[in-house]
């Protein structure tokens, strides 16, 4: 008996001096890295800030894998992280105001804009801003190639754009009090060809390199006009495991890490602060309106009923999350109507009333489509499926790859229903409500509502911007009576932040700006 | 000479088929190049001028010769997510994918071979031995991984994780990082290649001339690295063979744990853009590493074990 306990052991250490003789040469090599180490990665909780090297790494899901021209780019996460490269005659404010930004100032009285050049701008290239790279950018954007559609639809509304050194005029078909938000479009300089890889705006930080799936590098812009960004250089560190994103932080590898999940903000201790913004996406249950039975009102409102949006909060987000009952999110202020959030409380008689009344008694099968790689999204198809099984619906849950969603639900629009964010490309309630409208190229959910599209006719052409507000929420109140969509909540959005670094600014567009950020002490 | 002519047309054919497989499978799923680079701001014109803009309104075949005769000039193309030539792309992650799948081979090699020779002649700790060795091969390496990155990185802090160190400037950093990495990805293989080396020793051991051996009065020891060793090595290198593709599968997901910029990543996601001319270089990099890997076992088995030898000439 001993023998054995000593064979036993004797084999332990065998399999230890294995994995030691391995570990072993690893610790000499860590003893005579060590200065060194030390030198290139400090520990920021251990020294005083002075000593840090004025920079931080910012961790991302999500590569910037894409052209990186900021008028061609088309990922919410590309956009999210160039917002601090470019800038328009104008950018959004934290609160969603409009400010000057390549524009010193700008006059309008709904029909006709007249902007005048900011003094002093230049690009990151060196060169000064002129009026001939502002009318590029924007010619670029609204003027199609070769017959196609512009890559700005919107910017079809300019009638004439007049301009000389400093002022730009341009006038529209008619008013738009809306029209100042696609101006945030990126300026330019017209005679540079190399965007996609190596792009050159006017913002606070400049684009430094990229190397795929592994990291960006920004640094500050030191002739930027305005307010300096107060960090010398940021390094955006794609990291897609979301194990490894905790350990990165812990690590100390990276210092800031926005989207994290509730789960893994609870994981992370007392080295990080948590700031808490919204995502700015409408996250719904979409349903596809050409697929029956989601053709009908009816069944369409049971859902509605079907699904308790305060449990999906409670279940897969710890109670994160702003409930939302149509196409709108409470970041957008005046639009945002909050009487529509609790339109269809959840109640499961009613709704197995509703599908009786349809024609459905007994429920029926139906299959959610959710993109693999949106966690948050799979979370709450999953509690919705349990939720629909009270009211006699069988859910099934299809996980679909990102580029089969894009082309087979939103392009195709081959599907039954779909849990996914939409996101607004700019801060007009526009961006967020034409997609419903009939003829919509990208209304994915072929939403026919006659009403909906006379009330977008009105909206937008309505000069008083009361009115057109008002118009916009009966859009929404539309949406809602309808039950166009499953509507459920705008996702919180938890920042991580190391202590000793402040200055997170959060937008009511999807945005991650840096500029702000700094070290404390 | 013959015999390596063949092996070296019967690699390009494999790669051939592979490559084209890989192009074909692209038209087969659904969403291609155009409809991933323009999102959710596509329409059916803009996703028509960009079909047209890269070629993909082309059939088939045309597109695949179009690739081909590129390649055997030297020009991999242009990733269509980065803009940016597929060579440039993929020569640094190349070499740290070859790096950690070198390091991991070596490991497996020396621990597992004197492992499963020191645990085939001694049959006594059997129990305990079964249950480390199951356990080996159960756990998977990105669980291996996670442990190992909490333990050694962000506990002990011998290294970083989330931060891979660039070669050139801290070469020992990254040593140390790729070893850990590498420790996470072999550990399942090497309890698989011990135990195979384990019972094929085990085997031989139980053959008659191995108690005629010991009978005239050899040394135990003796007969087990002269005589036994070398029948029981053949089928084992082999299997090192086909572990050394299977090292290179595994570093997709220990690449991701660790935060490596390889090839794993890139491949996974130059998947999901529809990026093939990224696919395709990396699917005939990996076939190539694949069929490398077999020539060399056949070549080692043959210098082992002479038989062989006569059998791959006929």
């Amino acid at each position: 008996m001993k023998r054995k306990l000593l064979e036993v052991l004797l084999l332990l250490g065998l399999l230890s001096a294995a994995l030691c003789g391995c570990g072993g040469g690893s610790t000499g090599k860590t003893a005579e890295a060590g200065p060194a180490d030390s030198a290139g990665t400090q520990d920021p909780a251990a020294q005083p800030a002075a000593d840090h090297p004025n920079a931080i790494t910012v961790g991302i899901a999500q590569d910037l894998d894409e052209s990186l021209d900021p008028h061609l780019a088309v990922a919410a996460g590309t956009k999210e992280i160039m917002f601090n490269v470019f800038e328009g005659l104008v950018k959004p404010t934290p609160d969603g105001d409009l400010v000057p930004a390549v524009a010193s100032e700008f006059t309008s009285d709904g029909t006709t804009y007249t902007f005048t050049l900011r003094q002093g701008v230049k690009f990151h290239n060196g060169d000064a801003v002129e009026m001939r790279d502002v009318v590029y950018s924007i010619n670029r954007n609204r003027l199609a190639e070769d017959g196609g559609e512009p890559l700005i639809p919107a910017l079809s509304a300019i009638k004439s754009m007049t301009a000389d050194d400093t002022t730009l005029t341009i006038t529209l078909d008619q008013a738009n009090t809306e029209f100042l938000a696609y101006l945030t479009l990126a300026i330019l300089p017209e005679d540079y060809d190399g965007q996609d890889t190596a792009p050159v705006g006017t913002g606070p930080f400049k684009f430094v390199s990229r190397a795929a799936q592994d990291n960006i590098v920004l640094e500050r812009f030191e002739d930027y006009w305005g307010e300096p960004a107060y960090l010398d250089k940021v390094t955006f560190k794609i990291i897609e495991n979301a194990d490894s994103i905790l350990m990165s932080l812990q690590s100390g590898a990276v210092d800031l890490f926005a989207h994290l999940t509730s789960t893994q903000v609870a994981q992370l201790g007392d080295d990080f602060n948590i700031e808490e913004g919204t995502m700015n996406l409408v996250q719904a249950m979409y349903l596809n309106h050409a697929e029956k039975p989601f053709d009908d009102v009816r069944v369409r409102q049971a859902l509605c009923h079907a699904v308790d949006r305060q449990q999906i909060l409670d279940l897969a987000f710890d109670g994160y999350g702003s409930l939302i009952g149509s196409s709108m999110y409470p970041a957008f202020g005046k639009y945002f109507d909050d009487s529509l959030t609790n339109h269809y409380p959840h109640d499961v008689e009613k709704a197995r009333a509703l599908l009786a009344d349809a024609g459905y008694p007994d429920g029926f099968a139906m299959t959610i489509t959710v993109p693999s790689n949106y966690q948050p999204h799979i979370d709450t198809a999953q509690v919705i499926v349990e939720q629909l099984k009270e009211a006699g619906i069988t859910a099934e849950i299809q996980l679909v790859e990102w580029g089969s969603w894009l082309s087979d639900v939103y392009a195709g629009r081959q599907y039954q229903a779909t849990v996914v964010g939409v996101d607004a490309s700019t801060m007009t309630a526009r961006a967020l409500l034409e997609r419903f409208t009939s003829t919509a190229g990208n209304n994915f959910i072929n939403y026919n509502s006659p009403l909906y599209d006379s009330l977008f006719v009105k909206a937008t052409s309505s000069a008083g911007e009361a009115a057109q507000t008002e118009f916009y929420k009966e859009m929404e109140a539309d949406l809602t009576k309808n039950a166009a969509n499953v509507y459920i909540q705008d996702l919180a959005d938890l920042v991580a932040v190391r202590k000793g670094l402040t200055g997170v600014r959060f937008y009511p567009i999807y945005v991650l700006d840096l500029a702000g950020v700094r070290y404390t002490a | 000479m013959n015999y390596l002519l063949k092996r070296v047309l019967a690699g390009l054919a494999t790669m051939l088929a592979v490559s084209f497989f890989t192009f074909a499978a692209f038209s087969l799923i659904s969403g291609d190049t155009a409809t991933a680079m323009l999102g959710t701001s596509a329409t059916p014109e803009r996703l028509a001028a960009l079909r047209a803009e890269l070629g993909l309104d082309r059939p088939l075949p045309v597109r695949y010769g179009a690739w081909l005769a590129g390649f055997f000039t030297g020009d991999l193309g242009v990733s269509t997510s980065y803009s940016q030539p597929v060579r440039d792309l993929l020569a640094p992650k190349i070499a740290l994918t070859l790096g950690l799948s070198l390091v991991s081979f070596a490991l497996i090699t020396a621990v597992s071979i004197p492992l499963g020779v020191f645990t085939a002649g001694r049959r006594r700790f059997e129990g305990a031995r079964t249950v480390l060795n199951q356990l080996g091969m159960a756990v998977p390496p990105f669980f291996t991984g996670i442990l190992l990155s909490w333990f050694f990185g962000v506990g002990l802090k011998w290294f970083t994780p989330g931060q891979f160190p660039d070669a050139k400037q801290d070469f020992a950093g990254a040593a140390v990082y790729l070893l850990f990495a590498a420790i996470a990805l072999s550990i399942p293989r090497i309890a698989m290649t011990a135990r195979m080396l384990r019972s094929t020793v085990q085997e031989e051991l139980g053959k008659d001339y191995v108690r005629t051996a010991i009978a005239r009065g050899n040394d135990r020891g003796q007969v087990l690295r002269r005589h036994v060793l070398k029948n029981a090595l053949p089928p084992v290198v082999a299997f090192l063979a086909q572990t050394m593709a299977e090292i290179v599968a595994g570093s997709i997901v220990v690449e991701q744990v660790f935060v490596i910029p390889g090839l794993g990543q890139m491949l996974v996601s130059s998947i999901s853009n529809r990026d093939y001319p990224v696919v395709q270089a990396i699917v005939v990099i990996l076939a190539l590493w694949v069929v490398l890997a077999g020539t060399a076992a056949d070549l080692i088995s043959q210098r082992i074990d002479p038989r062989l030898r006569l059998g791959g000439a006929a």
